[in-house]
């Protein structure tokens, strides 16, 4: 055992986030099981999964972006745009996987226009997204005209939120999408860029390696995450609206920072975010399963996510460097 | 003491095609403020050149620009007979400049192995050989003599001097046709400088460019052929190491000629 000690320590030490929050998820489940009499069963986790598997996909688009040293404000609207022109084009009659297509390459691009402003201006992401945000609600809004577009081809509502294996598609998606961004991004060049990026973005140049394709290509991925969550959402609903996404960059934002991700860049930490957005929908669940009246739902969530966001940035703090 | 600027005067018995670095008329300015004027210089292949000065005196401005890191407003670089007037970093690197900065342009977030290998990395098919570069790093520094704990260890925790070797290492990595060492021991201890300048003495053997920035007049006269003199963003002369003595190099950087 003696011998295992050392990197039982240093495991703790550099994963503390997460397990601190899984550590979190368990007091949860533990709390609500023995007040409640309800238990987290699998049905109780698969839901949780299903109500939440648009925020997994804007959260890890999120982690990517805020490792890389920026921050993307404009997801919500980018989900918003995307989805408007997926819907727009279904109701012009094109086929739906061209419809498909053309949303999450709406996303890709609004994204690409994201991360080559800020590379081009080099102003900080936070007030060009801030920019871009209205900007593409704005196009989202002019498009509609305020209406929402509505009664969408079946075929596209069971691609985006139809049922596979008894899990609704959207699950899936949040899966592949933590899967690919594993393996990209700690076991390839460009996660190990974008990180580097937000770590010393100068060393990183110096040492030969254009930063503005990982700058762009990284806003690239959050615009494609946001458009494939547009399209779950679009398909859930059955209607795309100008106001969908509102305020989602928020909550991706604290999940990622919950997650353990270095608020700025350096560091990134996906499993911490994928337990983030679930803890956080263990919340919303819980409250859910107390009774508690949704007018106090907002309050409570907005309090823990506070508190867990101030714990972070401590523990990093006591931590950073340099 | 003897002045020497002129090509024919170069050690080695050298001739002008031996240039390995020509720096022509680079000035640049920061907004109203002047940090290089007309700077020429010339270092031959195989030359180990220093460029002293106070600080201010345009040392790390030049540097930045031999690496490809700072554009001069005019001027021209010719390294190996090619001629550039921008350089990037990245055809600094294909030209073989290998360089360790003064601020040490390192990722703290990342571990040692993950910085020397930054911008190189080994792959293995798509994926980063993780493993084999902690492996070829931990060859590196031992051959350096570079002491680091653990080279998983992000570097943001490791000491200056530790950080110091990591970036020396980063430079010396790869075969490199010129070496460019900005204050290259600011940060270490008597004993580890002691044996970075032995490990550059190594490197002066084998016949390699070199130029090094330092504030440590000894060190300098220990290791160069050649001593720039640079104050107020010019370069006020040159002259063989075995012309002059530290102290009338002190003197110059002062008060100028």
């Amino acid at each position: 055992m003696d011998a295992y000690w050392p990197g039982i320590k240093k495991f703790v030490r550099l994963n503390s986030a997460t397990l601190l929050l899984l550590l979190f998820c368990f007091l949860l489940a533990l709390f609500i099981g023995v007040t409640t009499g309800k238990y987290f069963d699998i049905v109780n986790t698969f839901n949780i999964l299903e109500a939440n598997s648009f925020r997994m996909l804007l959260a890890i688009g999120m982690m990517l972006v805020i490792a890389s040293g920026a921050i993307d404000l404009s997801i919500g609207s980018v989900l918003s745009l995307s989805a408007m022109i997926l819907a727009v084009s279904l109701h012009a009659g094109l086929p739906v996987w061209l419809c498909i297509v053309v949303g999450l390459l709406a996303g890709t691009i609004l994204g690409i226009v994201n991360g080559a402003i800020i590379s081009i201006t080099k102003i900080n992401a936070f007030i060009i997204t801030l920019g871009t945000a209205f900007l593409f609600r704005g196009l989202s809004l002019i498009i509609s005209r305020g209406t929402p577009v509505t009664r969408l081809p079946e075929a596209f509502r069971s691609f985006g939120s139809g049922e596979v294996l008894g899990l609704e598609a959207g699950v899936f998606y949040a899966v592949a999408a933590v899967f690919i961004a594993y393996v990209i991004f700690y076991k390839m060049k460009w996660g190990h860029y974008v990180s580097s990026l937000g770590g010393n973005a100068a060393a990183l140049r110096r040492c030969g390696v254009k930063i503005s394709r990982y700058r762009i290509s990284v806003f690239a991925v959050s615009g494609f995450l946001a458009a494939l969550a547009g399209m779950i959402i679009t398909a859930r609903l059955n209607s795309a609206e100008a106001n969908a996404g509102l305020n989602m960059e928020m909550d991706a934002i604290c999940a990622v920072v919950m997650g353990g991700t270095v608020l700025y860049g350096g560091k990134g930490n996906v499993i911490g975010t994928v337990i983030a957005v679930f803890l956080l929908g263990m919340i919303r669940n819980s409250l859910t399963l107390l009774s508690i009246s949704s007018y106090y739902q907002q309050f409570i969530t907005g309090a823990i996510l506070l508190l867990a966001v101030i714990v972070a940035e401590y523990r990093e703090r006591k931590k950073r460097v340099v | 003491m003897k002045i020497q600027g002129k090509v024919d005067d170069l050690p080695h018995g050298s001739l002008a095609h031996n240039l390995m670095v020509e720096i022509k008329n680079l000035s640049k300015k920061f907004n109203h403020i002047v940090a290089l004027n007309q700077v020429s210089m010339q270092i031959v292949q195989g030359e180990a050149a220093a460029i002293v000065g106070d600080n201010g005196s345009g040392k790390s401005t030049l540097i930045k620009m031999l690496t490809g890191d700072l554009f001069p407003d005019t001027g021209e670089i010719v390294i190996a007979n090619q001629s550039f007037r921008r350089l990037s970093p990245r055809k600094a690197m294909e030209l073989g400049i290998r360089v360790m900065y003064q601020d040490l342009s390192l990722d703290n977030y990342k571990n040692s192995s993950e910085n020397i290998f930054l911008g190189e990395e080994l792959m293995q098919g798509p994926f980063l050989a993780k493993k084999r570069m902690l492996t070829e790093a931990r060859q590196l520094l031992d051959h350096l003599h570079i002491q680091t704990p653990d080279l998983s260890e992000v570097v943001g925790n490791l000491s200056g001097g530790q950080r110091q070797g990591v970036a020396i290492a980063r430079a010396l990595r790869k075969d490199a046709r010129i070496l460019i060492l900005d204050e290259p021991t600011a940060a270490m201890g008597m004993t580890e400088t002691e044996r970075v300048f032995r490990m550059l003495q190594q490197v002066k053997k084998e016949k390699k460019t070199m130029v090094i920035v330092s504030h440590n007049l000894l060190q300098v006269f220990d290791i160069a052929d050649r001593i720039f003199v640079m104050k107020a963003g010019r370069c006020i002369t040159n002259v063989l190491t075995k012309d002059t003595n530290p102290y009338e190099l002190h003197t110059m950087i002062k008060e100028g000629l």
